[in-house]
């Protein structure tokens, strides 16, 4: 307990030194655009693989577990939209991006750490944790909702595929993606991630920065910051739908 | 002139440092020596600023570092060039935008300036023509080079070196220690060096301070070092049997 209120005042006081205004706004900008590079773009591929086939699959089960006469064939477009609104992207995407870019975002920080690149900032008289994080934090904040909506509509396209294994016509998918839409779910969706890509940038930011010892340790950083913020990812999510849905 | 007054340091229990109060002459290279562990890194993490200490003053020209409040600090700490020991260059950077790095945060000179002042640099460490160099291809000396380099490129009024010679073969290291003496002299600057490498006190050391288990038990000149007779520091100094045989001769 008292370690963990350890680490909660470090994270804090961390994040005051990060919201400090950047010494140098165009090298801010410089920083930012490579980080939507890395934090973003790099992250287009497995965002769309994992979307497509989380589509295809939630439309083929709910397809397989609505084989009902007294369930509308629409009604599969229609779960298949409200779950990757809802939970999958927002969500499980997050608890992806988490491990692929908290990784890299601690090991990246962590490595820093353990070279003395941190100290060199540090006795230049570089504010550290706002010139490495705060670039990190806008690029993440930025671009995962970007990533979600993406998610979304490739996840719909998969899971049109997904009804054509399942015998669904198409024209029954699409009017079950149209009805009963309520664009409050994709506010709720984009909050919920917002908040998401908050967490993963700055906890994994935390873990990288408070890196002690040598390349093991950059390892454990790396692991415990995906650990962590999943965890923060999943507690968020039940606290943001409670006061969002509930 | 950087001057520490009575400090003392401990983490938790351990008492690392121990009222140790001493002055590093500007215009000279001022070594610190002392076996592993004896506290000379943890004074030197002092000195820049990156550990608090428990009390005492550290006396930049005599501006108390640690009595500045954050704006003046940075400022100061703008005077300083640190050579870390294992050069700390920024591996996503090629040397000229390493070098060039000081420069862009805290001027506002133009590109053309700026890339002058780099070449300058680059050329003093004998190194010229290398700006598109990434870090990864710089050999241990040149990445020491380099970081003297950057070290210098704001032109301070102090130079802190951590054991800017391990892990190079001995002609590098003479190099880099002759460098890290020729810019002294040149610019007439503070520089203190943290070695515990024998041939860098007996090429460079114009003032030694010979730190044993967290207190200064010997100061004084190569020459001085060479006819002392303090136990603790020739066990040190003449560990190998060839400097016994030496000392001895």
């Amino acid at each position: 307990m008292r370690k963990l209120l350890k680490q909660l005042g470090q994270y804090f006081i961390m994040m005051s030194k990060v919201f400090s205004m950047p010494e140098k706004k165009n090298i801010f900008f410089k920083k930012l655009s490579l980080e939507l590079e890395k934090i973003g773009l790099d992250s287009l591929g497995i965002v769309t693989i994992i979307s497509f086939f989380i589509g295809a699959v939630v439309s083929i089960q709910t397809a397989f577990n609505f084989e009902s006469p007294l369930f509308p064939k629409y009604l599969i477009g229609y779960a298949t939209r409200e779950s990757l609104i809802l939970e999958f992207c927002p969500t499980m995407l997050s608890l992806i991006l988490a491990g692929k870019v908290g990784s890299n975002i601690a090991s990246e920080i962590g490595s820093m750490r353990i070279t003395e690149q941190i100290d060199a900032l540090e006795i230049m008289g570089v504010n550290s944790a706002s010139f490495l994080i705060l670039p990190k934090l806008f690029a993440a904040v930025l671009f995962f909702p970007i990533l979600i909506i993406l998610g979304i509509s490739i996840g719909i396209v998969g899971g049109w595929i997904g009804c054509q294994t399942a015998g669904i016509t198409a024209a029954d998918y699409i009017y079950g993606i149209k009805y009963e839409f309520n664009s409050f779910y994709v506010t709720y969706c984009l909050i919920k991630t917002t908040v998401f890509a908050f967490i993963i940038a700055t906890v994994s930011s935390y873990f990288g920065y408070h890196t002690k010892g040598g390349a093991l340790e950059v390892g454990k950083a790396s692991t415990r910051a995906v650990v962590y913020s999943s965890i923060i990812i999943l507690i968020f999510n039940f606290i943001l739908t409670d006061l969002l849905l509930a | 002139m950087i001057e520490i007054k009575n400090i003392n340091k401990s983490f938790g229990d351990n008492n690392v440092l121990k009222n140790i109060s001493f002055k590093f002459e500007k215009g000279k290279t001022n070594l610190i020596i002392g076996e592993s562990g004896s506290g000379k890194t943890t004074l030197l993490r002092i000195l820049i600023g990156l550990h608090d200490i428990d009390n005492g003053e550290v006396l930049y020209d005599g501006r108390d570092f640690t009595r500045l409040n954050t704006k003046d600090k940075r400022k100061l700490r703008q005077e300083i060039g640190v050579l870390f020991q294992k050069g700390a260059l920024y591996d996503y950077m090629s040397v000229e935008e390493n070098i060039m790095f000081p420069l862009t945060m805290f001027t506002n000179q133009s590109y053309e300036e700026k890339l002058q002042r780099v070449n300058d640099c680059l050329e003093r460490v004998n190194l010229k023509n290398n700006n598109h160099l990434s870090v990864s291809e710089l050999s241990g000396g040149m990445v020491k080079r380099v970081s003297i380099a950057r070290a210098i490129v704001m032109q301070p009024k102090y130079l802190l070196c951590d054991e800017p010679n391990s892990g190079l073969d001995p002609k590098t290291a003479i190099i880099i220690d002759n460098l890290i003496q020729e810019i002294t002299l040149e610019s007439n600057i503070t520089t203190i060096v943290n070695t515990h490498d024998m041939n860098s006190v007996m090429e460079i050391g114009q003032s030694i301070a010979y730190i044993n288990n967290g207190e200064i038990c010997w100061s004084g000149s190569k020459e001085e070092l060479i006819e002392n007779n303090n136990k603790q520091l020739n066990d040190f100094v003449f560990a190998s049997k060839l400097f016994k045989r030496l000392k001895r001769n």
